[in-house]
């Protein structure tokens, strides 16, 4: 018999173009993925050794980073400028298909590749993005990588990689009322470190995973680098083959149901093996607020920040003690009564269309607090069209919301949507590392819902509690 | 790219953990199109005040580490972006190696494609070095070839890397070469995908 083998086993095995003692693996790419950001040095690198894009037709480019959201096609920053033409060029020289500023099908990578079907189960996918990992929630092998590797792409369409460890990230029960995929992933993050995940590619398994729409997988894969795992993946089921039917670049009709039957069979073995097992318990997981200056200072909703004095090690409490003061925060001051100043809902994390009919129904009928400016930003053209056609701009609009052109926008302040030095923001977004949306800027992540709410009341508030009030 | 096998300098500590991306180079630098210039903007934030003036008490501005080219730090560094941008400001403001007790994955990728050795000691060895650095102008040596790292006093770690990673650096060789002379394999893989 068989050794039983994990889905991340599965997918390394059917790649592996070259195995050599003392060397990692030659891994083939099927899918890479392209913005202009990190691109522009490995396109100038092919240019200098004269070598072309070997596979063109597996290579999809995007801009995202520096697009405007208020009026899309007017860019004031010269650099900006230049970086989204450089692309522009690049494309058109190596014959890389682009989804521009002008087109369609433009908006956040990781947000058009499963939108267009690109993205699929047992596919290994990079990106010169450490969000990549997005794409896991399809059960793809999908992991960030930097410029040079970008090139290496781009040149060869393989990648020299060890084999990763696996990690067994199991969900146990259900989540409770109000609790998002957000909450979860944050709640892991917070509970295990910013560091668990490293040298390890994830699966998340468990019933509250299974019970996830394939948005809100998304969510999850999408936080698995906040982790330090440049992967973490969901074996496909029928949410995501229901999710993939008929979409662009998936295989229609007949061959759609042949590739089902491969993709099923990709699912992690009964007993397969992983290198090491994390669990958590979903029931426990409240709504999730960070207070400090990476993904896993986070607590929940109804808890107080953390007090140094009460931590044993002198380092932790250096730690905690240089966070507070970046986020003008007191020890033991109560999460809820922090007061805050934007609202960003945006970003690769939580910008698809069921994040915006969330957010919507907390905000239908209310008013964004007057000292709050709010903005909601969706991750691609698509949504966008998508989201109006149901009214939600009305929503947002009508509440005092922003409502804008799609793109990564505030999540990294790369365009001009910036939070000024000192001011607060509750974001939908993954990072609240410092200055990450603005020089000084403080950002506290929560899920879209939780952002909604306290865009209302003007500082966080338990929506578990709110959405039960009467709109008064 | 250079190949590195030995190597001389002074030790600049920065004693934080979870160093990341956007620290070692913030987003508004990431805009150039080059791979070079990146130094000057390297620790943006942490070098300048929003007048742009050297914060003292920040190590790189101390000129006891005026041409460092050893960078000492804690656990999980270069976490958060991929961007290699991080990397490339390192190296370009004059860092040839990274000592700390460990890195975030992309990170350390991009460091060895850059040629620059990144360093994984204990917690406590890292700790030595911080405080050595911190007190005095501190030189240390590093040879790849053999792993070890030591001062003139005595003091000597050995070190542990990926063989392949050693090579690369070792040799300086361009990976794109190198992978290209299986491009047999390559197009056969291509050929069973069809």
């Amino acid at each position: 018999m068989q050794t039983p083998k994990t889905i991340i086993q599965k997918i390394w095995e059917q790649h592996v173009v070259h195995q050599e003692e003392g060397k990692p693996d030659l891994l083939y790419i099927d899918l890479h993925l392209v913005h202009e950001v990190t691109s522009p040095q490995a396109f100038e690198g092919l240019r200098m050794t004269m070598r072309k894009v070997r596979r063109p037709d597996l290579t999809f480019a995007t801009m995202d980073h520096n697009v405007p959201t208020r009026q899309r096609l007017v860019i004031n920053d010269p650099i900006s400028k230049k970086q989204i033409d450089t692309l522009q060029q690049n494309c058109q020289e190596f014959g890389v298909t682009l989804a521009d500023i002008h087109h369609p099908d433009n908006g956040i990578v990781h947000v058009i590749g499963p939108e267009l079907g690109l993205t699929q189960p047992g596919k290994t996918i990079v990106c010169g993005d450490s969000h990549t990992s997005t794409h896991g929630a399809f059960g793809a092998l999908a992991f960030g990588i930097g410029t040079s590797e970008v090139e290496h792409v781009l040149a060869t369409q393989t990648l020299w990689q060890a084999p990763p460890k696996t990690l067994n990230v199991k969900i146990n029960g259900m989540l409770g009322t109000g609790v998002t995929a957000k909450d979860l992933i944050l709640a892991i993050i917070g509970k295990f470190g910013v560091q668990f995940g490293t040298g390890y590619v994830m699966e998340y398994t468990g019933e509250a995973i299974r019970a996830l729409s394939m948005e809100e997988r998304m969510t999850v894969c999408n936080m698995s680098i906040e982790a330090g795992a440049r992967a973490g993946l969901i074996t496909p089921d029928e949410t995501t083959f229901e999710y993939l039917r008929g979409r662009r670049h998936v295989p229609q009709g007949e061959a759609f149901d042949k590739a089902v039957a491969k993709w099923r069979a990709l699912a992690t073995d009964e007993g397969a093996a992983y290198d090491a097992v994390v669990e958590i318990d979903a029931a426990e997981v409240e709504p999730q607020v960070t207070w400090g200056t990476n993904p896993g200072m986070c607590i929940p909703i109804t808890a107080a920040v953390p007090n140094p004095a009460e931590k044993e090690k002198p380092n932790e409490r250096d730690e905690i003690s240089r966070a507070l003061s970046y986020m003008g925060l007191e020890a033991g001051q109560l999460i809820s009564s922090v007061k805050i100043d934007h609202v960003f809902i945006g970003s690769c994390t939580n910008s698809r269309l069921s994040d915006l009919r969330k957010a919507a129904a907390v905000v239908r009928g209310r008013k964004v607090s007057p000292t709050v400016q709010a903005i909601v930003v969706p991750g691609s053209y698509s949504v966008k069209l998508s989201a109006e056609k149901e009214g939600l701009d009305q929503v947002f609009k009508e509440a005092g919301f922003e409502w804008r052109e799609a793109g990564c926008s505030m999540c990294l302040g790369m365009n001009d949507d910036i939070v000024p030095a000192g001011e607060r923001c509750a974001s939908t977004s993954n990072r609240n590392f410092e200055g990450r949306q603005g020089n000084g800027a403080r950002t506290h992540l929560v899920s879209p819902e939780m952002a909604a709410a306290a865009a209302v009341a003007g500082h966080f508030v338990d929506v578990r509690q709110f959405t039960a009030q009467e709109v008064g | 790219m250079e190949p590195l096998r030995t190597h001389q300098g002074i030790v600049c500590p920065l004693n934080l953990t979870n160093v990341d991306t956007d620290q070692i180079i913030p987003k508004q630098f990431l805009k150039r199109i080059e791979r070079t210039g990146f130094g000057q903007f390297l620790f943006y934030h942490w070098r300048f005040d929003d007048n742009g003036k050297p914060r003292p008490n920040f190590p790189l501005n101390d000129s006891k580490y005026k041409n460092a080219s050893i960078l000492v730090a804690g656990k999980n560094f270069g976490c958060g972006s991929s961007r290699e941008h991080a990397p490339w400001a390192v190296q370009d403001f004059g860092f040839k190696v990274i000592i700390a007790p460990s890195y975030a994955d992309i990170f350390k990728n991009n460091c060895v494609k850059n040629g620059i050795l990144a360093i994984q000691v204990s917690e406590e060895q890292v700790q030595a070095i911080m405080k050595k650095a911190e007190s005095e102008k501190y030189t240390l040596t590093v040879n790849l070839e053999e792993q070890i790292v030591f001062d003139h006093e005595g003091f000597e770690i050995k070190f542990e890397i990926a063989p392949y990673s050693k090579q690369m650096l070792l040799n300086g060789w361009d990976e794109i070469s190198v992978t290209l002379g299986n491009e047999e394999k390559i197009k056969q893989y291509e050929l069973t995908q069809n």
